[in-house]
């Protein structure tokens, strides 16, 4: 599914992934744990090809495609999904709107027909209450005047909709009450299926106890440094980051945040 | 991504071609001479005659202002031709079969089928081509309700009552340069009278095509609407691609009599020009309406087009509980310059208005709001509310706020909200992360922001409007 070899990059003159190597299996759930700063937002974003994220070196494929030498939108109707950690707010584009342009985007892209509107409407419904959103938020502006919690609930909806091969949730869990965290796992674990990979961006371990791992890793200073089962991310609630090797915490706090 | 921007608002003119039709063209120049050649080809009455040269000799007196946020190169008032029609017109049609297909086709090119058949249902058009309108479909239809709609030039021989009572009464001839121009050399537009307590069945609109070279276009529009009438009624507009600069100086004057409502809407996409400039049409218009008690003028305006643009529709707030509302969608893209708002001039007592106005500038454009809300000794208790918001695209267009609040009235409450925001690169990348290409996302991200005013715009052009604004979108992003 996915392949991350060797992979460098770097925002405006600063290198953040230095050496980051990960490969997915179809159906695998991976968390990807570590301090600020360690370059678990950007690989998320040099993944899906965000202005401003560039390779050095290495590289990354999804189903044997070359994913860095793709648009950002086709590396999306590739199946490659991103959920924001700090979604942005579209004024007056309302989420049903928003949502039936993205996933006819990906079906053009494919040679096939946009869906109806009375058929995308059925399917929205259903995924909003997945999410235990009102339906008045499918009318509402994208993200505009959400909560925090609203936010993040309504990317995992917007996940649902999309269907990916692999979802890369971008701490999803940050600023969670437990409820909603419950919510975002419950959503989660309901798109879980044989042929869909997750990577699940955390700093906490709180998540992990909703959505079971099959791997945990940790990323610090750009590169991974220590790869295991769950039981690792109970490891890291107890001892925290400071034992990593050469991890200093004024140098790198919320450098990539 | 802001280059990508640029390359989708950098897209062709649809409306640029240019149709072979002979015309009977003036040769440049303006005098008296001039104007008297006009009034006799339209075999005016006397009076009106007399009107324009008033008109003229009022203007030759004034100076052209310089007050907005514009810059153009100086207007030569004598290089231009002031009337221009195609020859077909000199034996008026009376039918369409005896309209020149090749006029008839330059519409349908427009999207605007002049064969009633295929029209919109319920939409008569008027259709002014160069200084003549070329056919007005439905007549007989309105007719039946009581319902006057024809070109100003036949209105002034057969309802001359009509047009001597109302013609200059909302927009005075010496309101400003271009007005009394206007006044001076006008040459056809389209005349609206709805009767008592009438709603007018179908929207009426009036599409203008200015297609000679050289030609100014000074259409003049009056609208009446008697005491408890309501009429919607739609204008758009487009011009070939030159690499010349045209006039278009406009007078459009509304007057909404007791309880009655007019609904003005406006897609204006006059050539624009290319993106260093060059070529396109100057937009200088008046448009005022005045409403008398209890009646309500709503102007609505999707302004894409024009190099420069001069544009300020406003409502003479006389009656009590009079209502006045503008709401306004402006884009300027390459070299495009716009100043345009409103003015809402507040006398009766409870009376309210709403203005509600979209920027949106990108390229190297200048997008400019200006508004006046006056709030006379007379307005007791009078309100008005005033939103003004900017979008940015790229980084090198400019949008401005020029407001102006005049309150003589210590009841009176005036209200007034801006903002500007910026199309983000987040924003942006959300679209392209959910799989839609730039071009897509900067029309969606657009579209939302000008929501409030599309929903104020008849359905079938609030589609027409929401396609416009993708096409002059489009390569803005890349």
């Amino acid at each position: 599914m996915l392949t991350i070899n060797n992979l460098h990059a770097r925002v405006e003159e600063k290198t953040i992934l230095k050496g980051l190597n990960l490969e997915i299996k179809p159906g695998e759930v991976h968390a990807i744990m570590g301090p600020n700063g360690a370059g678990k937002s950007t690989m998320g974003f040099v993944l899906s090809g965000r202005d401003g994220y560039e390779v050095e070196q290495g590289g990354a494929t999804l189903d044997g495609n070359d994913l860095l030498d793709m648009e950002p939108e086709d590396r999306a109707r590739a199946g490659l999904f991103l959920a924001f950690q700090y979604p942005v707010e579209i004024p007056g584009v309302s989420n049903l709107e928003f949502m039936k342009a993205a996933v006819d985007a990906s079906l053009e892209s494919r040679g096939e027909e946009p869906m109806s509107s009375a058929a995308f409407l059925k399917k929205a419904k259903e995924a909003c209450a997945q999410v235990n959103l009102p339906l008045a938020f499918l009318k509402r502006g994208v993200n505009e005047g959400f909560s925090g919690g609203e936010k993040k609930r309504n990317e995992i909806m917007q996940m649902i909709l999309m269907e990916p091969k692999l979802a890369i949730l971008d701490e999803s869990d940050s600023g969670l009450d437990i409820d909603a965290l419950k919510v975002v796992a419950d959503g989660v674990n309901s798109q879980r299926s044989a042929d869909r990979s997750f990577i699940v961006v955390t700093h906490y371990q709180r998540l992990l106890d909703y959505i079971k791992p099959d791997f945990v890793h940790v990323l610090s200073d750009g590169k991974i440094v220590k790869s295991g089962d769950a039981s690792l991310a109970k490891e890291l609630e107890a001892e925290g980051y400071a034992w990593l090797e050469g991890y200093d915490i004024e140098e790198n706090s919320e450098a990539s945040a | 991504m802001s280059e990508q921007i640029e390359q989708a608002l950098n897209r062709e003119y649809e409306a640029g071609f240019v149709s072979d039709i002979a015309s009977d063209t003036f040769a440049p120049g303006l005098d008296e001479d001039v104007i008297r050649r006009i009034s006799a080809i339209k075999d005016e009455p006397e009076w009106m005659l007399d009107w324009r040269l008033k008109a003229f000799r009022t203007w030759q007196k004034m100076e052209e202002p310089d007050w907005a946020h514009i810059g153009y190169d100086k207007i030569d008032y004598q290089a231009i031709s002031y009337y221009s029609a195609p020859k077909s017109m000199a034996d008026k049609p009376k039918s369409l079969d005896e309209v020149d297909p090749e006029l008839l086709r330059t519409y349908e090119k427009l999207g605007i089928p002049l064969v009633e058949q295929q029209m919109l249902a319920g939409v008569a058009v008027d259709a002014v081509f160069d200084s003549v309108s070329v056919v007005t479909t439905f007549r007989e239809k309105l007719a039946e309700a009581g319902v006057i709609f024809c070109p100003i030039s036949e209105a002034i021989k057969e309802y001359p009552e009509l047009v001597k009572k109302y013609l200059g009464r909302v927009v005075p001839q010496h309101d400003n340069y271009f007005a009394a121009l206007n006044c001076a050399v006008f040459t056809d537009g389209s005349f609206v009278y709805i009767p008592k307590g009438t709603r007018c069945p179908m929207e009426l609109s009036t599409y203008f095509r200015i297609n000679e070279l050289n030609t100014g276009q000074f259409e003049r529009t009056l609208i009446i609407a008697d005491e408890g009438s309501h009429v919607s009624y739609l204008e758009g507009c487009t011009a070939p691609q030159r690499d010349e600069n045209q006039l278009h100086a406009a007078v459009v004057e509304l007057v909404a009599l007791d309880d009655a409502e007019i609904k003005y809407s406006t897609v204006q996409n006059w050539y624009p020009g290319d993106e260093n400039g060059k070529g396109g049409i100057y937009n200088f218009v008046t448009k005022r309406g005045v409403c008398h008690t209890n009646a309500k003028i709503s102007w609505t305006q999707v302004e894409t087009g024009s190099a420069v643009t001069w544009k300020y529709p406003s409502c003479v707030l006389k009656g009590d509980n009079s209502i006045g509302e503008f709401y306004s969608v402006a884009l300027t893209r390459g070299a495009q310059q716009a100043d345009t708002g409103t003015k809402m001039i507040h006398l009766g007592k409870n009376t309210k208005s709403t203005i509600i106005s979209k920027g949106i500038s990108a390229g190297k454009s200048n997008n400019s709001y200006r508004g006046l809300v006056q709030m006379h000794s007379t307005a007791e208790d009078a309100r008005n509310f005033t939103q003004c918001d900017s979008l940015l695209i790229g980084d090198k267009c400019g949008a401005h706020t020029f407001p102006y609040v005049e309150s003589s009235n210590p009841t009176a409450i005036v209200e007034h909200e801006a903002t500007t925001s910026k199309v983000s690169d987040d924003q942006m990348f959300l679209c392209q992360q959910r799989g839609m290409d730039p071009e897509k996302a900067v029309s969606m991200i657009v579209n939302g922001f000008c929501k409030e005013v599309f929903k104020e715009l008849p359905m079938e052009f609030a589609v027409e409007a929401g396609k416009l604004l993708e096409i002059s979108l489009e390569g803005s992003v890349g």
